[in-house]
């Protein structure tokens, strides 16, 4: 798989690691709960189809990114920055 | 229609003329007391011990493809009880009590092979572990020896001892571990609860489940409507989007795992090893192949396919361990679908919805825990109340803090 660096270009997944679904961005606030906290750490969509997830470019520029890929294709549908990601929530949410 | 050597003479000598379908091909009837969601190991052996054990009569299995067409029939044909933890190692060990019996029980081959499991080590740290894990192993009533170097070379004096960075220094073996033929555990189990009555029922998606009051009364298929006591899902990596059609989120990401075949070789091992430490382990089938693999590729996917540096991974893992394995050519390779739960330990409990019962997050160790897996679960589908051995495979155990962490990686599915 070829991963499309926002800033590098393609790149080959091999140089990346992976964390999981990308809704882990969303810590929960620290007043939220056990419950909150439980669901965020352990349940998972899972979805087969398009699948929003954290790759973390350890052997390249070390950032952290937001790809879009099909789990039933593997198809890479997109790339972006976490960090621009996270602050796109956060302005939606201000 | 029994199965006998003396049946196999007779139909030798006539012809092959005499031999039936090994299950029948029913249509569904209205409604069941327990439906089971998934045709592969772990459904039919739930299936079978419905039938078998607990004397349940109208039980159907809905499988979505042909039977035995997911990871029972994928799988690198492994069976041991070589795990450490208490939650687990009973269980395990119960399985393997069940491999033990199975064609007895079962009147069929399923060539189980007991040529046993070699784990190696490389290091002072890990000879302590598997000397703690080995202890584990005996207190369970499993067996465990513990080799040293010179051990080791006794069974296998062609391994790359002075590996530069993982030479061999000892390893822990499980003589009643082994191999079984995966398709043949399906079918296995498949004829003999079709025998006692099971409908067995291919080509049959749930599309949906219908759930009146927090009680599930039934599912939705694509040959219609089957109302249904009690439903117990056994979808494997499947079973996210089947218990998202009831509303469920689970702590389960799926992934997919390779594994390969060499072509057809002479005898050269005659048990499984296991190279932890380089991500890779081998056995070599009746027919000669060298069958392989190694670790997950570590992404989400429902792709039932794996890509490119995972072979070179395995590969390279072969070759530290067995340079000799580099005149073989690779035969095929193919990918499953694993259900990695957060601690790397399965579920058999039940769920939120009433009548609604889970068999999941098996990762990449299911086919092994196939006989225990279909015990205990019929024995919560039966009894509504957990098999002794698996009582610690709850599903509010990740909230309750009580994981069974076997690796100790904590809820990251793609390390386990």
């Amino acid at each position: 798989m070829l991963i499309p660096h926002p800033l590098l270009g393609l790149r080959d997944a091999q140089e990346f690691t992976y964390l999981g679904d990308a809704a882990l961005i969303d810590r929960p606030d620290p007043a939220a709960g056990e419950d909150a906290f439980c669901d965020y750490v352990f349940l998972r969509d899972n979805p087969a189809g398009v699948h929003r997830e954290l790759w973390y470019h350890e052997q390249g520029d070390r950032s952290w990114l937001v790809v879009t890929r099909n789990t039933l294709t593997h198809e890479i549908l997109g790339a972006e920055l976490a960090r621009d990601v996270a602050l796109a929530r956060r302005e939606g949410r201000a | 229609m029994t199965f006998s050597g003396f049946r196999v003479i007779r139909e030798a000598l006539t012809g092959h003329k005499g031999w039936t379908p090994l299950w029948r091909d029913p249509d569904p009837q209205p409604s069941y007391d327990i439906v089971i969601v998934g045709g592969g190991g772990h459904g039919l052996a739930t299936a079978y011990h419905l039938a078998a054990v607990f004397g349940q009569a109208r039980v159907a299995v809905l499988e979505k493809g042909y039977l035995g067409s997911g990871n029972i029939g994928r799988n690198t044909t492994i069976i041991r009880s070589n795990y450490l933890l208490p939650g687990n190692q009973p269980f395990y060990e119960f399985s393997m009590k069940l491999w033990e019996r199975m064609e007895q029980d079962l009147n069929f081959n399923a060539m189980v092979s007991q040529r046993g499991i070699l784990n190696l080590l490389h290091t002072d740290a890990q000879r302590d572990a598997y000397r703690r894990r080995g202890n584990a192993m005996l207190l369970s009533g499993a067996d465990a020896e513990l080799l040293d170097q010179a051990g080791v070379r006794r069974m296998y004096p062609w391994l790359n001892f002075d590996n530069a960075r993982f030479p061999i220094k000892g390893g822990l073996l499980q003589r009643r571990a082994g191999t079984a033929r995966h398709d043949g555990v399906a079918w296995g189990y498949a004829r003999a609860a079709d025998q006692r009555g099971v409908d067995i029922i291919q080509n049959c998606e749930v599309t949906g489940f219908r759930i009146e009051g927090g009680r599930v009364l039934g599912v939705e298929t694509t040959r219609g409507y089957i109302g249904a006591g009690k439903v117990g899902v056994a979808a494997a990596g499947s079973s996210s989007r089947v218990m998202a059609l009831a509303g469920l989120r689970l702590p389960i990401e799926s992934h997919v795992l390779q594994a390969f075949v060499s072509e057809g070789l002479k005898p050269v091992i005659d048990g499984v090893i296991t190279f932890g430490a380089g991500h890779f382990y081998v056995s070599q089938s009746d027919k000669g192949g060298l069958v392989f693999g190694g670790d997950i590729d570590g992404y989400n996917s429902y792709a039932q396919r794996g890509n490119l540096p995972v072979f070179e991974d395995v590969l390279e893992g072969g070759m530290a361990l067995m340079p000799r394995i580099g005149r073989a050519r690779l035969l095929r390779a193919w990918g499953g679908v694993m259900d990695m739960s957060m601690d790397g330990s399965p579920i058999i409990d039940r769920t939120p919805v009433e009548g609604l019962y889970l068999n999941a997050g098996w990762c990449y160790g299911g086919f092994k825990a196939t006989p225990a897996s279909g015990y205990a679960f019929a024995h919560l589908l039966a009894t509504d109340t957990p098999h002794e051995t698996a009582t610690a495979y709850r599903l509010d155990r990740f909230a309750r803090g009580h994981v069974i962490d076997e690796k100790g990686v904590g809820a990251t599915p793609n390390l386990h």
